[in-house]
Order: C-alpha cells, then structure tokens, then sequence
C-alpha cells in the first residue's frame, strides 16, 4: 500500500517537475508564462497522436515536443517581439490550447468513437536495485521520463548558476536593460529559454497521455500547469526546491487517489486543495518576490 | 471612436478567416460552421433570447476583469470569485422561504457578492501587504475554489437525500424574476446592463475610479501623487471579486436554481476575452459578451449541423485576443528592428537610473 503510494506520488510528481523546470527557464529570462497549461495540453494531444499515427513512442514525443515549442512560440512572437502583456497572453494560449486539442480529438477520434489508445511507455527497472524494498520501485522501476526529469534537475541547477550562458540568462531575467548594453541579446536569450522550455513541457504533456493515461481526455493536464507555475515559486526558482516542491504536490494528487479508494471521512478535496493552499500560505509569509527575478514579466523593449 | 470599434471587428474577421483555414483543414465547411453557429445563436425568438441569458454571467465577469486590468491588476481568478460567490448564494438560498421576495432575492445576491469580494480581497491583501503577485495567488485561488465547491455539494450542502452531488434547491422567493416565458430571460440581463452603466460612471466619472486608473497607468507615479495605493489595490480587487461573485449568485438565482459541480464552463476565463474586445470599457463588455454569449449558444447547433466540436468556440475567443494583443502594441517597430539587425541604440542615462 504504501509502496504503490509512493510509487504513484513520484510518477505524478514528474510531470509536474518537467514543466516547472520549464517555467523556471523561461523565467530566470524574464517571461512569467502562464501559457505553459496549454503548451503542456498541446504537448500531451499531439504526442498521443504521434505515437497513435506512426506507432513510434520516439516519434511520438517528438510531436508532442513540437506541439509544446509550437504554443511556446506563439508566445515568443507576442511577448518579445511585441512586447505585449504576458499573463494575457498566456491566458489567451491557455484558451487556444484547450479549444484546438479539443477540436482535433473530437474530429479523429469523438465520433467514430474509436479508441485512442497506445501501448503505454513501460516502467524500466533500473537492474537489482528495484528489488529493494519500499524504495526501489518508487526510485528504481519508472517510465525512463521519470529517470529523465529527475536527471534534469542538476543539469539545470549548473547550467543556471554554475555556466557563463546560465548568468547570461539570468542577466535578461534580472535588467535586461543592462544585459542589452553588454551586447549579450536579450531577445535571443529569451527565445532560446522559451524553446528549451517547449521541450520539457511538451515531455511534461507526452508523460501524461504517453506514460500515465495510454489515452487522451480533453482537457487531461488539469491544471498542471498552473501548479508548475506554483512550484516554481514554492521552489524559490531553485531546480532542487522545485524537485520538492513538485513530490510535494505529486503525493498530495497520489493521496487524493488512496483517499478515495479507502473511503476515509476526511474528504479528499482537502488534500487536493492542500498544495495550492500552502502554496498561498508560503507567498504570504516568506513574501512573494523573493528570488524572482526582478523584471520577471516586465515586457521589455529595445531601446 | 473609429479604430475602438474598427479594431476589434478586425480582429473578429481575421480570426473568422483564419479559422476557416483551420476547419478547411479539418474537412469541414467554414460558410457551413458560420450559418450554424448564426442560426443556433440568433435563428429564432428562443435561442436569440437564449444568447442574452448565455451573456449573462460573462458581463459579470467581464465587468470584473474590466475594473482589475484597468487598475493593472492581473485577477485571473474571476471564475473562482464566481464560483464562491455561486457556494455563497446556494449554501444561503435554500434558507430564505420565510422572506419576501425581492428581500430574498437581494440576500441571495447579497451573499454572492460577498464571497467573491473576500475571495477577490485575499488577491488584494496578498498584493498590497504581502507583495505577493495576483496573477499566481489568483490562480492558486481557483484551484481552492472548485476543490471547495466539489466538497460542499458532495458535503455539507448536499441534498438530503445524498442521490446526486448536489446542493437542496434554493427557496422559490429566491428566484430571480423571469420574464416572457418560456424565455429564460430575468432579471439578471437587466441588473448586469444597469452595473454596466454604474461601473463606467464609477470609471470613468468619479474620484476613486480616477485614481484606479491612475495606478493602472502607472503605480509609482501614483503612489507619488499620494492616491493610496495599497487599500486602492485591496478594494479594486475586492470589487472585481464581488462582481464576478454576482454574476454566480445571479446564474444560481435564475438558472440553475441550485448548486452543483461546473457551476462555471470556464466563465472567468472567457471574460478575458470580452474585456479585452471592449478595450476595457464596461459599455462595449455589454455588446461582446452578447457577441461571445451567441457564440456558446451556437456551438451546440453547430455540433449537431456540421459535427465540429463546440469547443471551436474557444479556439475563436482565443484568436480573438490573439489578433487584438497583435494590433495593440506599438512594439512593430521592434520586430523590423529585430529583423533588420540594426545596431542597438544606445542607452539613455535616465533609462539607466530608471532600471
């Protein structure tokens, strides 16, 4: 019980942690991106498709990547190269992506009523050490998205603050005025973060449909995406705080699941309500901003 | 006048066109998708009326996005504040069969404005004392929301005999006053024209609604000519709340008539799209949530007739907003500039001290 608890907690942490490493890219650059829902929503529609049309898991992935770049671009044309507001923007892309998967499923898949399904992305075990007990395979014997979520978080934690490219990213984040002056391109900066960030949260969406649910819903990422933008903040816009923050709220959503099974009389809504909850508690007592980057949001424009 | 008009038509046509491109690719016909969704929004006398009660709760909720973003306050979170202001009017509905009606009536409104100021207040207080960004704890915010909506009508509100998730049916003196049955019309489209009226005056013809859209234009200016930002912030917020939370109390009152889960299709969201097409003004909120009322009303029929999903609709709402951020920016320049690789202008000694 509590093996399989903790074994769902982790698997539902990762896609979490994949889009909120994503966000936390394109926000040490300066972007606060709320259109990550629908770039995680595009990422996982369009990576079901891939694998259902072509019947590659690779090829697969790489459309629900595609997809993800593709919201994230739209993005990129509106909130830096037009400088335009970027919570409505990203709402705007919230809105297509919701409305375009829904339209696509529906006209593939809703009224022929076939079955949009795939075989699923199969847990690798990791040799003996999956054997151990509790812990092995929670850690051990997962989908390889989860090996490659986890793996990211320190790859990111250098590159950000360990690399001369890291602090140039964080340059554009923090006075992009400035980083402009130094000739280090804060357009080019934030195109790159926001393309990066398309692969990770395209993952992100590929996990749920690809790995998690082996079937498309409209509407799947539920809001994951907007709980990335949560553990970015809970996480201090540090990779090893998201990573926390991300199995905090992976075992919440786990739990509401045994909940309901169980039947307790503590309703499950508390526990799924708990991570936002805390989330607004941790805001309002540490303080929002600390270890924001300072113009994160601010639409920048070159002089 | 011209271009606050021309605009947004404009930006309704090239969405209209692009999106046809979209449906030619799907194999289905855009003239065919357009007459539909025209003849299930406007076809007859009922499904016109329909379109006005479908536009109801999206001029709520559009005025709500229209006093925070004229404040430059990012409430995302008008559906929450809908949706407890909905909690609020059916957790008090079923307990007003004692009282006359219009007094019902007005505690049930009463009651969901309420719960949506103190749910947008929490943004404000979050905002003003905490420097705490709206945006995330307005989301944060709907999340809470629907998990509290979901637990009441499966908990505390739920109806005596437990068969379905939802809440005992409010008190007959609670129900809004119809009109020109079998319509669907009530009360509600005419309170929501009349806070139209009242929140463009209080906008755009008053003391405070003058400093709101000062700090909108610019905080710190506004904090310099002494307009006190942080209650201003708290009580904006609270009013974009309460009029969102209105709009919930009033769909409870006249429509639904009870409450239960999806209370709101996404109505917070969608508003964006109406305040954003009216450019903020609470009179144009009126003309494109009737614009974007029709468009959920003809979505069924278009299903039915032409077997496009209706969530086509949000493809066109997004669109919408696209386009028109497009237009609005004045940052054209910008994209020939970073085409062209031109060399950057140097920077300005004040633009230095600013940042």
């Amino acid at each position: 019980m509590l093996e399989a608890f903790l074994t769902s907690a982790i698997a539902m942490a990762t896609p979490i942690l994949l889009a909120a490493l994503g966000e936390l890219l394109v926000e040490e650059s300066g972007i606060i991106n709320i259109g990550i829902e629908g770039a995680m929503l595009s990422g996982a529609f369009f990576a079901l498709s891939g694998v259902y049309f072509t019947g590659s898991v690779a090829l697969g992935l790489l459309c629900g990547i595609a997809a993800a770049i593709a919201i994230n671009a739209m993005l990129g044309v509106l909130v830096i190269n037009l400088a335009v507001n970027q919570v409505v923007a990203g709402t705007a892309l919230d809105i297509f992506a919701a409305g375009i998967t829904g339209v696509f499923y529906r006209k593939f898949f809703g009224i022929t009523g076939k079955a949009f399904i795939v075989t699923p992305l199969h847990p690798i075990a990791i040799g003996s050490l999956a054997q151990i007990p509790l812990l092995g395979p929670m850690l051990f014997d997962q989908t390889p998205l989860v090996y490659l979520a986890f793996a990211t978080v320190p790859i990111i934690a250098w590159m950000i603050h360990r690399t001369r490219y890291g602090l140039r990213l964080r340059a554009a984040g923090e006075r992009p005025i400035a980083a402009d002056a130094l000739g280090l391109g804060v357009y080019a900066l934030r195109w790159q973060a926001l393309i990066a960030s398309g692969v990770l949260t395209g993952l992100a969406g590929a996990f749920l449909t690809v790995a998690y649910a082996n079937t498309f819903v409209e509407n799947i990422s539920a809001g994951r995406g907007f709980v990335a933008l949560a553990v970015v903040i809970l996480g201090r816009w540090n990779p090893w705080g998201l990573a926390a923050a991300s199995i905090l709220f992976g075992a919440a959503m786990a739990l509401q699941f045994g909940l309901q099974a169980l039947g307790t009389a503590i309703p499950y809504q508390l526990f799924l309500a708990l991570p936002y909850a805390l989330t607004l508690i941790v805001l309002a007592t540490v303080g929002g901003q600390a270890n924001a980057p300072s113009s994160l949001g601010e639409p920048y424009t070159r002089g | 006048m011209l271009s606050s008009i021309g605009k947004p038509a404009a930006a309704i046509a090239l969405a209209i066109a692009m999106i046809s491109i979209v449906l030619i690719a799907l194999g289905a016909s855009p003239v065919g998708v357009f007459v539909a969704l025209y003849e299930g929004a406007f076809g007859n006398w009922i499904a016109f009326t329909d379109s006005l009660v479908k536009a109801t709760p999206l001029i709520f909720a559009g005025l709500a996005i229209s006093v925070a973003f004229s404040a430059a306050l990012w409430n995302i979170g008008a559906d929450g504040q809908l949706v407890i202001g909905a909690i609020a009017a059916g957790a008090v509905g079923p307990f007003l069969g004692a009282m006359p009606r219009p007094i019902a009536i007005a505690i049930i409104l009463l009651s969901g404005a309420m719960g949506g100021a103190f749910w947008g207040g929490i943004c404000g207080w979050l905002r003003a004392r905490r420097d705490t960004n709206e945006v995330i704890s307005s989301i944060m915010l709907n999340f809470i929301a629907a998990q509290i909506l979901s637990w009441t009508v499966h908990g505390p509100l739920m109806e005596a005999s437990r068969a379905y998730p939802q809440s005992m049916p409010i008190a007959s003196s609670a129900e809004m006053y119809m009109f020109m049955a079998p319509t669907r019309l009530n009360l509600g489209m005419l309170l929501a024209l009349m806070l139209a009226v009242a929140i463009y005056l209080f906008l755009f013809r008053s003391e405070v609604g003058f400093q709101l859209r000062a700090m909108g234009k610019n905080r710190r200016a506004a904090n310099f000519f002494r307009i006190p930002i942080a209650s201003l912030t708290i009580w904006t917020l609270a009013l974009s709340g309460a009029l969102a939370g209105l709009g919930g109390a009033v769909q409870i009152s006249a429509i639904n008539h009870r409450l239960y889960e999806k209370v709101s299709p996404g109505w917070g969201f969608e508003a964006i799209a109406v305040a954003l097409v009216a450019r903020l003004n609470p009179i144009g909120i009126v003309i494109a949530a009737i614009f974007f009322g029709a468009l959920d009303n003809g979505s069924q029929a278009m299903q039915r007739a032409e077997g496009v999903s209706p969530v086509l609709v949000q493809v066109i709402q997004a669109m919408v907003i696209l386009i028109l951020l497009a237009f609005d920016t004045s940052a054209w320049e910008n994209l020939r500039d970073t085409f062209s690789r031109r060399p950057i202008a140097p920077v300005r000694a004040s633009e230095i001290a600013d940042a």
